[in-house]
């Protein structure tokens, strides 16, 4: 369903990209690990046509994404993105901002999208804030309008950019939880996060991304408990472990 | 006192003509800066380099001219390139364009306040980069912009008393036409200056109401 095929991306001389390649099946959750400033975020931005790419090609069901072609258009309507910082429309309630998609881009009508988008706030955990701004909600509860807003389009696959980061601790369960319903419907998802817990959850393969390749990839359980190259055993090591 | 009171019942009639043409030139004024500043702005916004280049170097070149040579500019010298313009044509169009180099300071302001991650979002769901403006970007921008876009109206209002100077008639026009034939000045620039000062203060508390709603929210 998309395939990342040997890309390159440099900001000016700073190569941060450097031939990665992977493919997400369909209903396939993914989970992106690695240092920060590995290249981890700009492989799901480029995904999404928001980063230009130098070299390669990313296909989602087959088509080439290309930011600057119209059919970006389409390609994003497909593929949803989930940001660490939320990124709500400030100005608009939940439920306003769960509809934005729904009525301005896919053309739906305004009752049918009210409707659709009270159902997944319900499901989110948020039916009784529908009316509340971006301001009056915490940022679990912004992060979970956000998820929503994504379904709304009704995407293929969803890309989470580090969902919890920007979250205090005692909030990013509530996410997490969200994210595993989705994953459990069946949801084409790429996560990039440094929640292990919920790789080893909820991933069905786990790719450790560092200075821009892919050093180890692998289903959660060997790759997270038995790491094979030492790069992503030092990783782990102090992930987990980190007063050593 | 019964004296300018005399006085302003014999000049009033004849300064309100002025008024009416304070306020087309005024109106029309704002209009062009206006339409013309959110030019500007885009271009700039737009990261094209070429349109930020021109925008940029229109700019700086019409906020580096007082705005008094500019009228003359357009009104005594277009005419040797063949544009002819009417005194009121011209100071309009003099004055909407010396504005638009404020008026698109004060929109790209108020577009680059908006979070870039809102921009993306938006992107990431589908919408169209007009989509976007319209739908995320305009509704908080004009939150931001208004109440500096109600006083450069304030002060367009009184600017355009420098279209005098390129012969229009408007309110100081009248109140300089006056005053050197009767030798009135006091009450003639009395007048004048009352008259502005009664244009501008509804402006000037919309603009003020405007602020008080908007840092609320």
């Amino acid at each position: 369903m998309i395939s990342v095929q040997d890309i390159h991306k440099s900001f000016g001389t700073l190569e941060v990209i450097k031939g990665v390649s992977f493919d997400v099946a369909k209903g396939e959750v993914v989970c992106i690990i690695g240092p920060s400033g590995s290249g981890k975020s700009t492989i799901l931005r480029c995904i999404n046509g928001l980063e230009t790419y130098n070299r390669g090609a990313i296909l989602v069901e087959g088509t080439k994404v290309d930011p600057t072609d119209r059919s970006i258009i389409e390609t994003r309507t497909q593929v949803s993105m989930v940001f660490q910082r939320f990124n709500l429309f400030p100005h608009r309630t939940a439920i306003e901002n769960v509809m934005e998609g729904p009525v301005y881009v896919k053309g739906i009508k305004r009752n049918e999208a009210r409707d659709q988008a009270a159902a997944l706030l319900e499901k989110v955990g948020l039916g009784d804030k529908c009316d509340s701004h971006p301001g009056q909600l915490s940022g679990g509860q912004q992060q979970r309008v956000a998820i929503a807003r994504a379904l709304a389009m009704q995407p293929k696959a969803i890309l989470f950019d580090e969902p919890t980061s920007a979250l205090d601790p005692e909030l990013v369960g509530e996410v997490l939880s969200v994210m595993r319903d989705v994953a459990a419907e069946g949801m084409t998802m790429v996560v990039v996060t440094h929640e292990m817990g919920f790789a080893r959850a909820v991933a069905d393969r786990v790719l450790f991304l560092e200075s821009g390749t892919i050093v180890e990839q692998g289903p959660p359980k060997d790759l997270l408990r038995d790491p094979q190259h030492p790069r992503t055993k030092d990783f782990l090591h102090r992930v987990i472990h980190p007063m050593e | 006192m019964t004296g300018f009171l005399a006085g302003a019942a014999d000049y009033l009639p004849i300064l309100m003509e002025g008024v009416v043409l304070t306020l087309v030139v005024t109106l029309f004024s704002v209009m062009i800066s206006t339409g013309l500043g959110f030019v500007w702005a885009i271009m700039t916004w737009s990261r094209i380099p070429v349109l930020v280049w021109i925008s940029r170097t229109f700019i700086t070149v019409i906020r580096g001219i007082p705005i008094i040579v500019q009228l003359f500019y357009i009104y005594f010298v277009m005419p040797d390139i063949g544009i002819n313009l009417t005194a009121v044509q011209a100071g309009i169009i003099g004055l909407g364009i010396a504005y638009s180099a404020y008026q698109a300071e004060n929109f790209r302001a108020g577009i680059e306040a908006i979070d870039r991650g809102q921009i993306e979002a938006a992107h990431s769901i589908g919408m169209t980069d007009w989509l976007v403006m319209r739908r995320v970007i305009m509704p908080q921008a004009v939150r931001i912009v208004l109440p500096p876009f109600g006083n450069t109206i304030i002060m367009m209002l009184k600017d355009s008393s420098l279209v005098s100077t390129i012969t229009v008639a408007e309110l100081t026009r009248q109140g300089q036409l006056i005053a050197a034939s009767t030798f009135d000045n006091m009450t003639v620039f009395t007048l004048v200056a009352l008259i502005y000062l009664a244009l501008s203060l509804p402006l000037t508390f919309l603009t003020r109401h405007l602020e008080r709603r908007y840092s609320q929210s």
